[in-house]
């Protein structure tokens, strides 16, 4: 089981800003281990966000994206108390979500 | 019993990457909620371009590359897209020089600004590409990043 995302979601006006920290080794499969033998592929490939329910970002991405990755967006007619979850899925059909509520801007 | 076994297995493996093969025939451009195989396998910006429907894209100043000019380390390189183009609906990456150059597409159609931020992975110095998507058109602009590799970096 993947270990949970770090999720901030703040308001700024009426867009959240959405700050996401995944836990993958994001594994390119070019990579070689201690004892010469390549690492196989296991990487994130789709990620979705969604606002209270509604998909409003979502990603097709490769491995070239960094280990442990970090992404920021920015999703419109937010409200504070709003739930932001947010869902990825990696090559090996291995998926987690989070769900954060978005908070007011100070 | 082996022979068996091996054959089988031999004409799965066939008929797995026939499958998809076509998939990739069939759908040229990005399909919602299909990962496009056939563009993130393409070992040219251009052939991947050409497999998601850009290949004739038109040069943009409206699209914003924020990446440092020069990355130490190259397994961790910030990038900040903003597009300013009206409806854009989504951004691709494709960084030219990585051994599969096509990084990604973040989707903004239903309900976020165009604007992501992401951390990549680059082999060597390589322009950036970014396209943006709106209307149905497609817009690109690029930014030269260069990668200090080896140990000297910090």
């Amino acid at each position: 089981m993947a270990e949970p995302m770090k999720i901030r979601a703040t308001l700024q006006g009426d867009v959240a800003d959405v700050r996401v920290l995944m836990a993958h080794p994001m594994e390119t499969g070019q990579r070689k281990d201690a004892s010469g033998k390549l690492v196989p592929m296991h990487f994130i490939q789709t990620i979705t966000a969604q606002l209270n329910g509604k998909t409003v970002f979502s990603a097709d991405v490769s491995q070239a994206i960094s280990r442990n990755p970090v992404f920021a967006f920015k999703v419109k007619g937010a409200k504070a108390g709003d739930k932001l979850s947010v869902t990825w899925q990696d090559n090996k059909g291995e998926k987690r979500t989070d769900e954060v509520v978005i908070r007011a801007g100070s | 019993m082996h022979q068996t076994r091996r054959s089988f297995i031999r004409a799965g493996g066939a008929a797995a990457l026939l499958a998809a093969f076509g998939a990739a025939l069939l759908k040229p451009g990005r399909a919602l909620a299909a990962w496009n195989k056939g563009a993130f396998e393409a070992k040219s910006a251009v052939d991947a371009m050409r497999a998601l429907g850009m290949a004739n894209a038109e040069d943009s100043k409206a699209i914003d590359i924020r990446a440092p000019e020069i990355a130490e380390n190259g397994a961790v390189v910030p990038i900040d897209i903003t597009s300013s183009i009206p409806g854009t609906t989504s951004i691709s990456v494709f960084i030219e020089k990585n051994p599969f150059p096509y990084t990604g597409t973040f989707d903004f159609s239903q309900g976020s600004v165009p604007y992501v931020h992401l951390r990549v992975k680059i082999g060597e110095s390589s322009p950036v590409r970014v396209v943006a998507t709106a209307g149905g058109k497609h817009y690109t602009t690029v930014k030269e990043v260069k990668v200090t590799i080896g140990g000297c970096g910090g």
